[in-house]
C-alpha cells in the first residue's frame, strides 16, 4: 500500500476545521488589503520558515482541479519548491506543472513570476516576517497601534536615514509598499524590482506566514505604492547585464559564481520565463 | 439499512463529500470577496427553507463551533436552528455578538449594530450573509480594491453600505446569496448611486 497516496490523507493534508479558520481569515485579509490577520498555525510537516505559511494559506485554497507551481527565488527545481510541490501532489493529488501560464494556483518564495498574471490565477507568498516595522520597534502592541494609528513616521524615518547614510534608499529586497493607500505591508522579501507587479495585478495574491501567524493579502487591481520621497523615487533594479542563457535584458537576474577566480554569471532567476525563451530561440534557429 | 435511510430529514441537506465540496464553493466565495460585484455559483447544501442554497453553503464552508452566529427574524426558525447547529455547531449569540449573521436585508437592520472591528483588530468584524431574492450585475456603482474599473450589483441599499465605507478599515463585510448564486461587498468597496 502506498502509505503517502492522497486517499490517506484528507484533501489538502489538513483538517476541514483547520481550513475554515484559515479561510475565514483569507476572507477577512481580502477585505483589508494590507492588513494582517492573525491566525492559528498549525505544525507541518517541514520545518518553520520552510514556507508553511504559504503552504498553510494554499492547502485552504486548493481544488482537485487545479494546477500547482511552486518557485523559490524563482526556480521550479530548487529543494524547497520540488518538495512542496510533491507534498500537494501526494495530499491533494492535484496536477502540478512549472509553467507560469498553465498554473492555476502559484506559490512563491520571494518572487513574482516574469511571466504577467491572470485573473483565474493565484498566487501565494511566503512570508517569514510580515511586519514591516518589526526591526524598527520590536514590540507587537506598539506596531499594532502603529497600523491603527496609521502612524509611519519611523518607516520614513529609516528611510531617510538610509539617504543620509547612503545617500539612497539602501534597501533591495523587501521594499516597504502602502496598499490601497492604508496599511504598510511587506511585499515579503521580493526583490525591489518586483515590487510594480504588486499592484493592479489581476490575480489574487496571498500572503501566508507560519511562525508569525499573520495572512495578508491584496485583492486583484489593489493599488499598491512603494514607499519613497518625491526627490528620491522609487527605482526597480537590477543587475545591469543580460542573461547569459536567454539574453533576456528585462528580466530579474541571479549572480552565480562559476569559480573560484572571481568567474560569474547572470542567469534569470525566473527557470521558466528563461528555459521558454530558449526554447523559443533552438526551435527558432532550427 | 443504510445511514441515508436512517437519519432525519433535518440532518441530511449537508455536503457528502465536505473537503472537496468546501474547497470548490471557498473558491467561489474567495472570488467573490476579492472581485465585488462578481457574481459566482456555489451549491452542495440544500438547507431547510427559508435559507437559500447559497447561503447554506456559506454557511458549510465558514461556520464552526468559533463563529458566534445571529440568525435575524426572518431567518429564526427552529428547522434552520436545528440545521445550523447539526451541521456547523456554531453558536447562536446576539447581533451585537455574532462573527456572522443570517437574514434578509430587512430583518438584518439595524446593521449599524454588528461588530465593525477594533482599531487593533479590524479582522474581529461580522460577517453578514443577506438573502435575497436575485441577484444582478446592475445597480448602483462599486469601485475600490478587486474591481478594474468599476462594477455593478443589485444592492438592497445604498446608504447603509456608504456608512459603512466611512469606518474603514473598519465595518463589517457582506455576502448577498440568491438560489446558488453569491455576490461579496468587502467593507473596502465605495459603493454610489448611478
Amino acid at each position: 500500500m502506498n502509505v503517502a497516496s492522497a486517499d490517506n490523507y484528507n484533501f489538502a493534508y489538513l483538517d476541514e476545521q483547520t481550513k475554515r479558520m484559515l479561510r475565514r481569515a483569507i476572507l477577512k485579509a481580502l477585505a483589508v488589503p494590507g492588513y494582517q490577520v492573525p491566525f492559528a498555525p498549525r505544525e507541518m510537516p517541514m520545518p518553520y520558515g520552510w514556507g508553511t505559511g504559504g503552504v498553510q494559506v494554499s492547502a485552504a485554497c486548493l481544488v482537485p482541479e487545479d494546477r500547482l507551481k511552486v518557485i523559490d527565488q524563482g526556480a521550479d527545481d530548487t529543494t524547497n519548491a520540488v518538495s512542496i510541490r510533491k507534498f500537494f501532489q501526494r495530499v491533494a493529488g492535484v496536477a502540478t506543472t512549472e509553467t507560469t501560464t498553465e498554473a492555476t494556483v502559484i506559490q512563491t518564495r520571494h518572487r513574482i513570476p516574469e511571466t504577467p498574471l491572470k485573473e483565474d490565477q493565484i498566487l501565494v507568498y511566503q512570508v517569514p516576517i510580515p511586519e514591516p516595522l518589526r526591526f524598527l520597534e520590536p514590540r507587537e502592541t506598539e506596531t499594532r497601534r502603529m497600523h491603527a494609528l496609521e502612524e509611519y513616521g519611523l518607516m520614513h524615518v529609516k528611510l531617510y536615514e538610509d539617504i543620509a547614510r547612503h545617500g539612497e534608499i539602501a534597501t533591495a529586497y523587501a521594499w516597504p509598499v502602502m496598499a490601497e493607500g492604508r496599511y504598510v505591508m511587506t511585499p515579503s522579501p521580493i526583490p525591489k524590482f518586483d515590487n510594480p507587479k504588486l499592484s493592479d495585478c489581476p490575480a489574487i495574491q496571498l500572503f501566508g506566514a507560519g511562525r508569525e501567524a499573520r495572512i495578508h493579502a491584496l485583492p486583484p487591481w489593489t493599488k499598491v505604492v512603494s514607499l519613497d520621497f518625491e526627490d528620491h523615487p522609487f527605482q526597480a533594479s537590477k543587475a545591469d547585464h543580460a542573461c547569459e542563457i536567454c539574453g533576456s535584458c528585462e528580466s530579474y537576474l541571479d549572480e552565480v559564481i562559476t569559480d573560484d577566480q572571481g568567474g560569474r554569471m547572470f542567469v534569470c532567476s525566473d527557470t521558466d520565463f528563461c528555459s521558454t525563451r530558449s526554447n523559443a530561440q533552438q526551435s527558432g534557429a532550427a | 439499512m443504510t445511514l441515508q435511510s436512517t437519519i432525519k430529514p433535518l440532518e441530511s441537506g449537508g455536503f457528502s463529500n465536505p473537503p472537496q465540496q468546501s474547497a470548490r464553493a471557498f473558491r467561489a466565495i474567495m472570488q467573490a470577496m476579492a472581485r465585488p460585484g462578481q457574481v459566482e455559483k456555489i451549491s452542495g447544501a440544500t438547507p431547510p427553507a427559508p435559507l437559500s442554497p447559497a447561503a447554506g453553503t456559506l454557511a458549510l464552508v465558514l461556520l464552526d463551533q468559533t463563529t458566534p452566529l445571529w440568525l435575524a427574524p426572518s431567518h429564526d426558525t427552529p428547522e434552520l436552528r436545528a440545521w445550523l447547529t447539526f451541521h456547523t455547531g456554531a453558536p447562536f449569540a446576539p447581533a451585537h455578538e455574532a462573527l456572522f449573521a443570517i437574514g434578509t436585508w430587512a430583518a438584518l437592520n439595524p446593521v449599524d449594530r454588528f461588530a465593525i472591528g477594533t482599531p487593533e483588530y479590524p479582522d474581529r468584524a461580522a460577517t453578514l450573509i443577506v438573502e435575497l431574492t436575485a441577484l444582478a450585475q446592475d445597480g448602483p456603482r462599486l469601485t475600490g480594491p478587486g474591481i478594474r474599473h468599476e462594477a455593478q450589483l443589485s444592492l438592497p441599499e445604498i446608504a447603509a453600505f456608504q456608512a459603512n465605507r466611512q469606518l474603514y478599515p473598519l465595518g463589517f463585510d457582506t455576502f448577498f446569496a440568491a438560489g446558488e448564486q453569491i455576490a461579496g461587498l468587502p467593507r473596502s468597496t465605495i459603493v454610489e448611486a448611478r
